[in-house]
């Protein structure tokens, strides 16, 4: 979380000031290739966003020319290497108080290199007011932008972008988020806006919505009257009070009207019969406390009962809440969430966003860059550069909350290629990736957690070991590693910041993470060694298993498979042997038994492939788009192919015919969502009718894909590298699963 | 078509086999003998509880009830009468105010009434639910337990002070649903007018103070009916005949909210007087309106600048809640529980797909801001399709229907 320098600003009053410095380094990156900027302007908080490129290194595979075959000798790696620079995408935001928007302006003016800029587009109430200055400062000709055309448009990108954005609030649990699983269809569904007053929409498509009904009763309701009742002017202290109160005083419940008689009569002497019932006498004092409560009751009830009373009139179960009003205090999501519940018996779900607060800033951009046509691509969100959820405990008074003062930030990632479901998945709505969900299992959590954290000197290690022609790679590696640590501490406090905790999660981060000081692919050289050794054994390996009868060629197959699969430098218990016995070998391997490059692929994967290709079957072989420890790139897997199409002529036939068919999926994790899969490879699976799925290793099909259903046949197969989760599933460390699953009829 | 439930009772037997549709039976008229036949007299008189007759709705805020004064006493009876009997006779119709806060709404009585074959005229009155403990008390000095009579009872309160009745008063209460004891009263008393006049009636032009005129309804296809009671809270009742109707939703933003707010926001101490204070104020000092945001309407979404966007929203600024004065206030207070009601009964009714609302309940008491804004919001969000119909009993209905309970009229 990138805490701006002033601290405690929350007393600095409406004046701009200028003398606030900003950190730059963390807030407006990418600042000199921004192109295209959008404004939302708000009551009390501005967000900006801007699109930018990234230009990082990435680490590309090339063939050698093997036109001279025979002067290949042992010590020569298979293929080259070249770090080149790369050019991504990248949109920007960043939330900060009004107050710091002239800082800000100036800030950006004296940093725009990009002189083909010349609109901005702006939404919000504030935009109005604060037109002028931003003309001024940035020479900027103002768009303005129509409200909720923005909001909406924003809350379908996040819908649709970011995994688990929406959640809904449970106020017993810990945590209080439980968030939910991208719909595949995000249409139709409601959205609340409670701002000053409510505004109810339909959203029926992605350009088509309609404001059904709104009502007067909303944040201005609760903030103005407040203000009156209780003579304190800010809202969130309003909503501080409010925590602290007992609305009974002040509200006429059923009890007061019922007596005792409610409960033979069945009815709940809690409910609130008539709101400020009881203060309508004049003989009586009432605490500022119990009357913010009283009416923070009286406008969420009011809400959820008109939210309620428009999902079931359009037959929509799904309703998303936004405005300041909600913006993540949890008082509000808790009145709001109960209301609902009370009203729709169950029946309709109170959900709210992430990253709400950004959904009109990102309408607004969207709707400047029109042209670029965002929505064709699939965005994924930057854990390294975005500061997740905020802590909301109800516990902390508006002070230390800290809300103000804080920049508050996310990236998204344009990815290259559009993702979308597996179409093999049984019941895509209900397709949860991940196996344990951190946020949920406090034990887990801590295990993993402290596992990272004892596992990141290695990581550092072998990140600067990656890079010994760089001057300065000791130095980003130390930047890494107290941005990864950071990230793991705040996970520590607020497991809930970036959606559901998972292993998956810890493991996206830690990429992102190296990412963003430039180590795109430490293993590099490691899978260019291991690749090299491996196909010099291919042959062999290939010829003892021809010797072997079927049978016996099945188990060696599998053997084989998993005990490829043991070399796995993110399992701690596996980098510990290898780095500390680097003879350790496949054979050995195969003895320890119980998808990665090099031993797994060459060596256990391929083989696999042919003896699946010789009796006839056609074969998708999916490996991830970007790197992720040492797992098997792309990239690196069309090399290998090439390689071992020339040693075997199984292989190469089946290449050439189209038997045999290597794509990517999509994924840059060492985990695989099924959801997120890249169109070509969910193209593929159908043009071909895939009847069988194989999953292999333990990131895909342990931490993630362990429970996934699927519509065909499947198999399931990994070493547990881990002693924890060995234990959690009843094994031993390097036990196997290989789980063979018939979907039901 | 929306599931309807059958009307039950907590504590009285579901009433006789409904009739559907239009036909309704005319239990009693203001006017002239009534067809009744002799034989059916008869069989009243046997059955027809003594006097006094009562029915009482104890609501969160007010008490409402409701007598029957015989006129048709024959000197025989007259000698007959017992003294306690007598006294209360005189006492509630020869006041018109009972101790400091009770009140006889004259201009309601109902004249020549003929009930279970006795005529006489219906007399209501009403004082606050905190002086119940008096009413009581009263009771008890007016030795009331010594006339046998039975006190049908309905509202909350019914059940709340039951106890008190019983140990202080010496009197049995026999408590009623109180939706049933409304939808009764309210046909009941629809089918006997006012005087000759209409019962039920409505606003032509609501918005505009020259045109608007209040004209008598006919209510004489009632059902499906939307009934909307705006007490202390609401309670809205989908009807589909006289004895099948369902409670639909409710909101805790009622009357009271209005009064309770009122009292707090001004200092105000009686209904009437937050009523005279909002008739006075603005309430666009104090509420946003579409056109403080966006200048004029929003076209986008088809909002009208004059709507409300933010009740109390400029109460934000510091500047503005200096400006404002108790008037405006009030009139916002009355302008938002009304708007909002307003609102949530058209969404029911779209969601039932009924298009006739009838608002009964006291907060409609001389509360003509409360009905013009009712009648002009539901034409105004349903585009024509909604009437809003008032009735000029407004808040007795709960009082009258347990009156009727006692009578063991159908």
């Amino acid at each position: 979380m990138a805490e701006c320098g002033a601290s405690g600003s929350g007393s600095s009053g409406d004046s701009l000031d200028k003398s606030i410095t900003l950190p730059p380094d963390e807030i407006f990156r990418n600042l000199e290739n921004a192109k295209r900027f959008a404004i939302d302007i708000g009551g009390s908080l501005t967000k900006l966003a801007y699109y930018s490129t990234v230009q990082h290194k990435v680490a590309k595979v090339r063939s050698f020319d093997h036109s001279g075959k025979d002067t290949e000798r042992d010590h020569e790696p298979p293929y080259e290497i070249s770090v080149q620079e790369e050019i991504t995408a990248r949109l920007h935001f960043i939330k900060f108080e009004n107050t710091y928007i002239e800082a800000c302006l100036d800030f950006i003016k004296d940093h725009l290199v990009n002189t083909e800029t010349k609109v901005i587009q702006a939404t919000g109430g504030g935009a109005y007011k604060f037109k002028d200055l931003i003309e001024e400062k940035l020479r900027l000709k103002v768009d303005k932008e129509d409200v909720m055309t923005c909001l909406i448009k924003g809350c379908n990108f996040v819908l649709k972008n970011i995994p688990h954005e929406a959640f809904v609030y449970q106020k017993d649990s810990d945590p209080e988020f439980r968030f939910q699983t991208n719909h595949p269809h995000i249409f139709p569904y409601l959205l609340v806006n409670i701002g000053s007053g409510v505004s109810i929409v339909k959203v029926e498509t992605e350009d088509r919505f309609e404001w059904v009904g709104g009502s007067s009763i909303g944040g201005g309701t609760f903030w103005g009257l407040g203000a009156l009742l209780t003579k304190t002017k800010k809202f969130d202290e309003l909503l501080h009070l409010a925590s602290r109160g007992q609305h009974s005083n002040v509200d006429m419940l059923v009890r007061d009207v019922y007596g005792g008689a409610h409960q033979t009569l069945g009815l709940s002497g809690n409910l609130i019969a008539s709101s400020f019932g009881k203060s309508a006498t004049a003989d009586q004092e009432f605490s500022k406390e119990d009357m913010a409560k009283s009416l923070l009751h009286m406008i969420s009830n009011d809400i959820g009962q008109l939210a309620c009373l428009h999902a079931r009139l359009h037959s929509l179960d799904r309703v998303y809440f936004g405005g300041f009003f909600i913006r993540g205090h949890p008082v509000t999501m808790r009145t709001i969430t109960y209301s609902i519940n009370f009203f729709s018996k169950g029946e309709v779900q109170a959900l709210f966003l992430r990253h709400e607060g950004y959904l009109g800033a990102i309408g607004a951009f969207l709707k400047g860059a029109e042209q670029d046509n965002p929505n064709q691509y699939s965005w994924g969100e930057n854990y390294a550069g975005s500061s997740g959820l905020m802590s909301t405990s109800p516990e902390l008074g508006p002070a230390q909350r800290a809300r103000s003062g804080t920049f508050d930030l996310l990236e998204m990632d344009r990815l290259e290629r559009p993702l979308v479901n597996l179409p093999l998945l049984l019941d895509p709505p209900s397709y949860v990736p991940d196996t344990v969900d951190l946020t949920d299992d406090a034990l887990a959590r801590k295990y993993w957690l402290t596992c990272f954290e004892e596992a990141l000197d290695g990581v550092v290690k072998r990140a600067v070991a990656s890079q010994p022609d760089s001057v300065d790679a000791a130095e980003r590696a130390e930047k890494f590693r107290q941005k990864y640590w950071n990230k793991l501490q705040t996970l520590r406090q607020q497991p809930f910041a970036y959606g559901t905790l998972t292993v998956r999660s810890l493991l996206d981060t830690r990429e992102h993470c190296l990412n963003e000081f430039n180590f795109p692919d430490p293993y590099s050289k490691v899978k260019q060694r291991e690749n090299g050794v491996a196909l010099r054994c291919f042959p062999g390996v290939v010829r003892s298993l021809d010797t072997l009868g079927w049978e016996e060629r099945q188990l060696a197959l599998v053997k084989g498979l998993l005990a490829g699969n043991v070399f796995d430098w993110g399992a701690k218990a596996v980098s510990d042997v290898l780095e500390s016995d680097p003879y350790f070998g496949f054979e050995e391997a195969k003895r320890k038994l119980q998808d990665n490059s090099g031993i797994d692929i060459i060596l256990g994967v391929f083989p696999f492939v042919r003896e699946l290709l010789l009796r006839g079957t056609e074969v998708i072989l999916a490996c991830n788009s970007g790197p992720a420890l040492n797992d098997v790139t792309h990239g690196e897997s069309l090399i290998v192919a090439e390689r071992i199409a020339g040693m075997d002529p199984v292989v190469h036939s089946a290449l050439r015919e189209e038997r045999l068919l290597l794509v990517q999926t999509g994924s840059s994790s060492p985990c695989l969502d099924l959801s997120r899969l890249d169109k070509g490879l969910a193209a593929l699976v159908r043009e071909r009718g895939a009847d069988l799925v194989v999953i292999e290793g333990m990131g895909r099909a342990v931490h993630t894909n362990y429970h996934a259903a699927l519509c065909c046949e499947s198999l399931k197969l990994a070493v547990i590298k881990n002693a924890w989760l060995a234990e959690r599933l009843g094994g031993r460390l390097f036990s196997v699963i290989f789980k063979y699953e018939v979907p039901a009829e | 078509e929306p599931l309807r439930r059958r009307a039950s009772s907590a504590s009285v037997p579901a009433v006789g086999a409904s009739v559907e549709g239009a036909r309704r039976d005319r239990l009693g008229s203001y006017s002239g003998p009534t067809s009744v036949s002799r034989q059916r007299v008869e069989s009243l008189r046997k059955k027809r509880p003594l006097f006094p007759w009562f029915g009482l709705d104890i609501g969160g805020t007010l008490v409402k009830l409701v007598y029957f004064e015989p006129k048709d006493i024959t000197a025989e009876e007259e000698e007959e009468e017992v003294e306690s009997l007598k006294s209360i006779r005189k006492y509630l119709t020869s006041n018109v105010a009972y101790g400091s806060t009770g009140i006889r709404d004259v201009h309601l009585e109902l004249k020549d009434l003929t009930l279970c074959g006795r005529k006489g005229n219906l007399h209501f009155i009403r004082f606050p639910t905190h002086d119940m403990p008096a009413f009581i008390q009263m009771g008890r000095d007016k030795n009331f337990s010594s006339l046998h009579t039975v006190f049908c009872a309905t509202g909350g309160g019914a059940y709340k002070f039951e106890q008190d009745f019983l140990t202080i008063g010496d009197l049995q209460l026999c408590k009623l649903d109180e939706l049933d004891c409304l939808i009764k009263g309210i046909l009941y008393i629809d089918s006997v007018g006012f005087n000759g006049r209409s019962q039920c009636y409505y606003f032509e032009n609501p918005a505009d103070s020259e045109k608007c005129q209040k004209l008598p309804f006919d209510l004489k296809n009632p059902y499906p009916l939307l009934l909307v009671n705006i007490g202390s809270g609401v309670s809205i009742l989908a009807v589909y005949s006289k004895d099948n109707y369902k409670r639909v939703t409710g909101t805790s933003l009622g009357g009271g909210t209005f009064f309770g707010l009122c009292c707090l926001l001004t200092g105000c101490t009686t209904f009437e007087e937050a009523l005279e204070m909002a008739s006075r104020g603005d309430s666009t000092k104090v509420d946003k309106l579409v056109r403080d945001i966006y200048g004029g309407d929003y076209e986008r979404f088809g909002l009208p600048g004059w709507a409300v966007a933010s009740s109390f929203g400029n109460m934000m600024s510091k500047e503005k809640r200096e400006a404002v004065s108790k008037e405006d206030l009030a009139r916002a207070t009355l302008i938002t529980i009304t708007n909002n009601i307003g609102s949530i009964a058209r969404m029911c009714a779209l969601n039932e797909n009924i298009n006739q609302v009838v608002f009964v309940g006291n907060f409609l008491r001389i509360n003509t801001i409360a009905m013009r804004l009712l009648a002009y919001a539901l034409d105004y969000w349903s585009k024509g399709q909604l009437k809003a119909l008032f009735s000029e009993h407004e808040g007795y209905f709960g009082a009258v229907g347990a009156l009727l309970e006692l009578l063991k009229i159908p």
